[in-house]
């Protein structure tokens, strides 16, 4: 089978309300900042897999704003809708299948333009659910305490994640929240949904990312820094959240499984240097690390209490401050690519992860993440 | 290179304009057991599944995952696409890359629309820029009308012509157990209901349908083992457009055009009107199984009319179009595209009953859709 690879990756900043752009322009920025840093226009991308949301975007179709932006006149343009994550899957399949040798993959998505709340609300079903007054910070919640119950987790260990993470995002010139604060100062924020305080919950970010995916062949017409797709898996779990056992993800299981088995990892903690979490709520980077096997179920949070998973411990999670530090929907599973690229490329500036050769990057869609999508990204092939 | 891919079975439900017997999940679930049905397999046979739909419609947002219970794709890998009017054939296109890249074997491919309980109009409208497209030239039936217009000016092709397509899609239509508007028209009936948006009479225009489709794909050796007669797919195309309808060139559809151009680039086609045996061509009014031909390459720009007048696209003649009742008689928007596929794969198998063309080796099916955008594909039986 050929081999894939990210050759460029860019984005923009992420910001709370980028009022001076529409959504196409954001696209254009962040698609003319990645030619300008390979050098190449148009002409070099042979197809485009886009992921975006028409519910966060509030238009029906909403890749049909940006056909310009990305160049897609004549060409072939489709959309995931769906997290970026699954939009780099779709983009390496279109390689592999031999159609194109280069894909633009790009997600874009402003937060600002929808009430939150009720697009939240709108991803459960009509019948039942939507009375409840259900939206995707609720959801998260229930699996909060569900997962604090069983694993007699504490609300400071969910500050700990907020505290680790938006420190690091003081380092990440993109991030959108960016804060030098401490467990205590965390656990002081506001409570929104029991047990989940501000710091505990992603912000609602405008922003776009792009990224470069080449065939082996052609690779080295555009970089001497490859990194490899080597490894993904992605499953769906169960709709409704009483057939699913919060406290857990057998789809994120099963993904991980399948990533690790593709790119030859037996021991997850000590052949990835790093990790780049979509982690919506704080909960979730202690769910989804010990669900990846990088700590024994429950006690994700001595990752971070040891030190192991801050930025220079033994396995630093989310170095870029990750999605606590910037969230806009479908962009920020891309945005885990990227940032796991750009460490692998040693170009993660102030947040860079000495000597990264290996790294995951991590997406999630639905309530309480009913899809999975993990990435093994290489530095060698 | 990629692995060949093959249709291997599809489902349909009984596409009507209002399915109150079933909320979203049940009605998908219809369709993909009747898939399931055909291939004789079970959901334990499927590796992955693609889903889509226009979540604008119903109002269900990430509308994927509320549809996993009855898409069979819970514990599964599975990925939702959604493209406007294309998606079905996006749909098709994803799981047909699956296929082809090596990582799948066998693809459980959906496409679904309730449209009964939703606004069309109002969730096309939503497609379009708020300042400036919005209050002028939005929706579907708008922009298809100034192609028609642009098309009967430029040619001096008479709306009749339109009249008589309508009526045989609807001829055809009452052959499909599956097809939404199945009438027993004369063209004098078309020809009494109203202007929508001239000169797309009511009678011209798809309906809003409710309905879900599903099309199991397999990977060559998987395909052999699974269907003693799979439709191998030769070519998957599209093409986009320009963002902005101002920029969009009405009297010439050119991504259906390019489209077809490199379908039969890869597929060896050289003469299609020869080579091609049946289209499902995504016709979401009537006139454009008339114009459309002409950029299928099927005749010079202007003379579509005739294939149509003489009978060469209706059923017993030289190449069927729609033998199915095609998108004017049904429009399940985010199935309707994938239906196309479905119906071409019937045709090549010989599944396709009432509705079959006799002899069948190969068959193209599009997709249309977005700021006119196309996707087309080739199917063969070899």
């Amino acid at each position: 089978m050929d081999r894939v690879a990210i050759v460029g990756v860019a984005q923009t900043k992420f910001a709370a309300q980028k009022i001076d752009q529409n959504y196409a322009e954001m696209a254009y920025e962040v698609v003319e900042s990645l030619f300008n840093k390979l050098g190449i226009d148009h002409r070099d991308v042979d197809n485009i897999v886009t992921a975006s949301s028409d519910f966060w975007d509030g238009r029906t179709i909403s890749s049909m704003s940006v056909q310009d932006a990305v160049g897609a006149w004549l060409k072939s343009e489709t959309k995931v809708s769906s997290d970026g994550t699954l939009a780099v899957l779709y983009g390496m399949m279109r390689i592999l299948a031999g159609s194109f040798g280069t894909t633009l993959v790009l997600a874009h998505c402003k937060s600002s333009e929808g009430h939150q709340t009720m697009i939240g609300n709108a991803v459960f079903d009509p019948i039942y659910q939507r009375q409840l007054g259900f939206d995707l910070v609720a959801a998260g919640a229930l699996q909060a305490r569900a997962y604090m119950e069983h694993y007699q987790v504490s609300e400071s260990d969910l500050a700990a994640v907020a505290a680790k993470n938006l420190n690091n995002a003081t380092r990440n010139p993109n991030a959108h929240r960016a804060m030098s604060i401490s467990i205590e100062e965390a656990l002081k924020a506001q409570l929104v949904a029991d047990p989940l305080r501000e710091y505990d919950i992603a912000p609602n970010s405008d922003g776009a990312c792009a990224i470069l995916l080449a065939r082996e062949d052609l690779v080295s017409k555009f970089t001497d820094k490859p990194v490899w797709l080597s490894g993904v898996g992605h499953y769906q779990d169960n709709y409704y959240l009483g057939d699913r056992d919060l406290t857990t993800s057998r789809a994120l299981e099963k993904a991980a499984q399948k990533a690790y088995s593709m790119a030859g990892i037996t021991n997850p903690r000590k052949e990835l240097d790093l990790v780049e979490l979509y982690d919506t709520f704080s909960h979730q980077e202690l769910m989804w690390t010990e669900l990846l096997g990088l700590a024994e179920r429950g006690k994700g949070a001595e990752l971070i209490h040891s030190g192991v998973s801050k930025l220079g411990g033994e396995i630093p999670v989310n170095p870029s401050g990750g999605v606590l530090g910037a969230h806009a929907m479908f962009v920020a599973g891309l945005v885990r690519v990227a940032e796991a690229a750009l460490q692998l490329r040693g170009e993660a500036g102030s947040y860079q992860v000495d000597g990264a050769r290996r790294a995951l990057a991590h997406g999630t869609v639905g309530p309480c993440g009913q899809t999975h999508c993990v990435w093994v990204l290489s530095k060698d092939k | 290179m990629g692995q060949r891919v093959a249709v291997i079975a599809s489902g349909q439900t009984n596409h009507c304009s209002k399915r109150t017997d079933v909320n979203i999940p049940e009605m998908i679930q219809e369709a993909v057991d009747r898939a399931l049905l055909q291939a004789n397999i079970t959901l334990d046979d499927i590796d992955a599944v693609v889903i889509g739909n226009m979540e604008h419609f119903e109002g269900i947002n990430l509308s994927d995952m509320w549809a996993s219970e009855g898409a069979g794709s819970v514990m599964k890998p599975a990925i939702k696409i959604a493209t406007g009017g294309t998606t079905g054939a996006s749909v098709a296109a994803c799981a047909y890359y699956h296929c082809a890249s090596g990582m799948f074997d066998t693809v459980l491919a959906i496409g679904w629309e309730k449209l009964s309980e939703s606004d069309p109009t109002g969730g096309i409208i939503t497609a379009f820029d708020p300042i400036v497209e919005r209050p002028t030239l939005a929706g579907a039936v708008g922009g298809l009308a100034i192609e028609a217009l642009a098309y009967m000016k430029t040619y001096n092709v008479p709306e009749e012509v339109f009249d008589l397509v309508a009526v045989r899609a609807r001829q055809n239509a009452r052959n499909n157990p599956h097809s939404h508007l199945k009438l027993d028209l004369t063209v004098e009936q078309v020809k009494e209901t109203p202007y929508i948006a001239y000169p797309i009479r009511y009678l011209h225009m798809c309906p809003a349908s409710d309905g879900a489709c599903a099309v199991i794909m397999a990977s060559e050796k998987r395909a052999k083992d699974l269907c003693p007669s799979p439709a191998w797919i030769d070519a998957v195309v599209s093409r986009h457009n320009h963002a902005w309808i101002g920029d969009i060139f009405f009297s010439k559809d050119s991504t259906l055009e390019a489209a077809a151009i490199e379908a039969y680039r890869i597929a060896g086609i050289t003469k299609p009107l020869e080579e091609l045996d049946v289209i499902e061509l995504y016709d979401p009014a009537s006139y454009t199984q008339v114009s459309w031909l002409e950029y299928l390459q099927l005749c010079e720009m202007g003379k579509g009319r005739y294939l149509v007048e003489e009978g060469v696209t209706a059923m017993g003649g030289r190449l069927p179009v729609n033998p199915s009742g095609g998108v004017v008689s049904t429009n399940p928007i985010g199935a309707t595209a994938l239906i196309r596929v479905a119906e071409a794969a019937l045709q090549i198998q010989g599944r396709a009953d009432k509705r079959q063309v006799d002899g069948v080796r190969r068959a193209l099916a599009t997709g249309f859709g977005g700021s006119y955008w196309n996707e087309v594909f080739v199917l063969s039986g070899k």
